[in-house]
């Protein structure tokens, strides 16, 4: 195995640790529940990063497929017949084709374009599971619970267990997205977001690719719902509104978009804010937009790519310092 | 090698390319001039399956390519650099020539491997010392001076192990001596690779000394072909410079 690839298991081994020891030395259940959250809207807007800053497509209905995959979860549990992990599969299999039928025609569209009509087509799932309301629940959500069987001798009815769940799954979509950022197709859709005209005289099938990519971030986005659903034991019609994209995209301003793990960072931070700031005043909302107005004027991008140029910008200084030092001590010598 | 036979495409009222049929041996070496707005990038853009032309054929190895995207006209061996160089600004020169060569293995979509390919590297390395761009390898494309930009965008192309090659203005916005050096580079290519070389170029006196053939375009038709000889020699060109171009024109009564 090639030695970055083995770097990035032992880092993600390292964040598996720390994730899986925190709640052991804070047993608080309100950190639990905050870790959870950033773990699936962390997910989340690492899978619309996929999109957005791999990719160079910004789409606004990316809920769509994390709502998708919370409910065909819940309803496969609700039936009875299928086991956690094969509802799991079978709530992904079932965002991917959704995912495959949308994205073949969003692919086609260009930048605002592009945009737009992700929206209109979250717009119109969410009017679905609105009106849909045997099947969904209407505006009251995905009510009665969702079981959580045992299944290889794992309990997801205990909390401790469910959020150890969430944490192995959060890690292994990591990486494997992390694969897919490092991997020759990754590259390929950076060829994409920086000149698709020129990828195409390179003999690339940029609308394949845009295709192969949606139907993954929506894939992944699905998992992120399915976490979502197992945790609050339901499914609701917000999951699928334009906000909780809009979420996903502040998740992505800012943390960064250029830095791998930049939305997780932003997740974290979006929900550390949420928590202290409905604490303090009401208007939560305000202060969320005065802080995501100081970081876009202020940074001009997310913190983990400000932070990743200041870090390039200091080697270059030091680098061309030590090189103006060295003649100097020969000098002396 | 590429025959192209009575191609014409307007731009709403604009005739950009009038009854062009032009042939390009195998191996051969073909400048194309004309003044500003001649339809050269037209031609171009018509041949690479960028645009389609309202009629007429492009015959490349006695297969017509009209109507095949250029995706698959690069496919098939023809490669293009562009008059803007067109690259990837977030990638390194490396990264970028690693990319196209993937993509010129088919091997773009590949999901389960890392990149760079190492089947890729020995190849990328050849075409870096090849440009003379091995020094800038880390650099990002973005922070190319402009003249290795050209190159980098030539590289590109070349990483199509194109059979002919398609080189509009190499030498756009360059200083005297960085013209030189990059169309010695260009010509050396040409021998080294035994290429179908066409290129695009408005300093006549580069174009009289390296090409083996020159076609003059104006208003989007054929005005005259032949020799360097010939075209210094032929009165419609020196006629249709001489309002336009007097660069050409003094060229013209110099030989
Ligand atoms: N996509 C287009 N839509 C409309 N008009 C176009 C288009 N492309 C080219 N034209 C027109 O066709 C004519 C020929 O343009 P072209 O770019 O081929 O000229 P050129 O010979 O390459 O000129 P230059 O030496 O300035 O590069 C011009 O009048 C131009 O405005
Ligand atoms: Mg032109």
């Amino acid at each position: 195995m090639r030695r970055e690839s083995l770097r990035d298991l032992f880092i993600a081994a390292v964040a598996l640790a720390v994730l899986l020891v925190l709640p052991v030395l804070f047993p608080q259940p309100a950190l639990r529940d905050f870790l959870v959250y950033v773990i699936a809207y962390g997910l989340l807007a690492m899978s619309l990063n996929l999109l957005v800053g791999l990719t160079g497509l910004v789409s606004f209905g990316h809920a769509a497929y994390f709502a998708s995959g919370a409910y065909s979860f819940g309803l496969l549990m609700q039936s009875g017949h299928f086991s956690v992990p094969m509802a799991m599969l079978c709530a992904l299999a079932g965002t991917a084709l959704l995912a495959l039928v949308i994205g073949a025609i969003c692919v086609r569209l260009k930048e605002i374009y592009f945009s737009f009509i992700t929206l209109a087509f979250q717009m119109f799932i969410h009017s679905i599971i609105l009106t849909w309301v045997d099947v969904t629940g209407g505006d009251q959500g995905l009510r009665g619970g969702i079981p959580r069987p045992a299944f290889l001798g794992i309990d997801l009815s205990q909390a401790g267990t469910l959020y150890a769940f969430c944490a192995v799954v959060f890690i292994v979509c990591l990486l494997i997205m992390r694969q897919v950022w490092q991997s020759p197709f990754g590259y390929t859709l950076r060829m994409i977001r920086d000149n698709p005209a020129r990828a195409n005289f390179l003999g690339v099938n940029v609308l394949r690719m845009k295709l192969g990519i949606f139907v993954l971030a929506g894939t992944m986005a699905s998992m992120a719902g399915i976490l979502m659903a197992l945790f609050v034991s339901g499914a609701y019609a917000e999951f699928a509104f334009w906000t909780m994209s809009g979420e996903a995209i502040f998740m992505i301003m800012l943390g960064g978009m250029q830095v791998f793990l930049g939305p997780v960072i932003g997740a974290f931070l979006l929900q550390t804010l949420n928590h202290y700031v409905t604490i303090y005043t009401e208007h939560h909302g305000l202060v969320l937009g005065l802080v995501i107005l100081a970081i876009v004027l202020g940074l001009r991008r997310g913190v983990a790519d400000y932070a990743r140029d200041w870090l390039a910008a200091r080697r270059t200084t030091r680098e061309a310092a030590a090189l103006e030092a060295k003649p100097a001590k020969k000098a002396v010598s | 090698m590429l025959d192209v036979q009575n191609l014409n495409k307007s731009f709403g009222g604009v005739q950009a390319t009038r009854d062009v049929s032009l042939n390009f041996p195998a191996g051969s070496l073909t400048a194309i001039i004309g003044p500003n707005g001649a339809g050269k990038t037209t031609f171009f853009n018509l041949i690479s399956g960028h645009i389609r032309p309202d009629s007429g054929r492009i015959l490349f190895e006695g297969r017509d390519l009209v109507g095949l995207s250029s995706l698959e006209v690069v496919r098939r061996g023809m490669a293009r650099a562009f008059q803007v160089a067109s690259l990837f600004p977030s990638l390194t020169v490396r990264e970028a020539m690693t990319a196209a060569v993937t993509s010129h293995q088919r091997r773009s979509a590949g999901l389960f491997s890392r990149f760079p390919l190492s089947g890729s590297r020995d190849r990328v390395q050849e075409l870096l010392e090849l440009l003379g761009l091995s020094a800038k390898a880390d650099v990002l494309s973005a922070n190319l001076s402009h003249g290795d930009q050209k190159l980098l965008d030539i590289g590109l192309a070349l990483a199509m192990e194109p059979k002919v090659l398609l080189l509009d203005e190499p030498t756009a916005g360059m200083g005297p001596d960085e013209r030189w050096r990059m169309i010695d580079k260009v010509h050396r290519l040409w021998q080294a690779k035994q290429l179908t070389m066409i290129f695009i170029e408005h300093d006549m006196d580069i174009v009289f000394k390296i090409s083996q053939t020159v076609h003059v375009l104006k208003y989007g038709a054929v005005l005259a072909q032949g020799t360097p000889e010939e075209i210094r020699r032929n009165q419609d060109v020196i006629d249709a410079y001489l309002g336009t171009d007097h660069h050409m024109a003094l060229a013209a009564e110099e030989a």
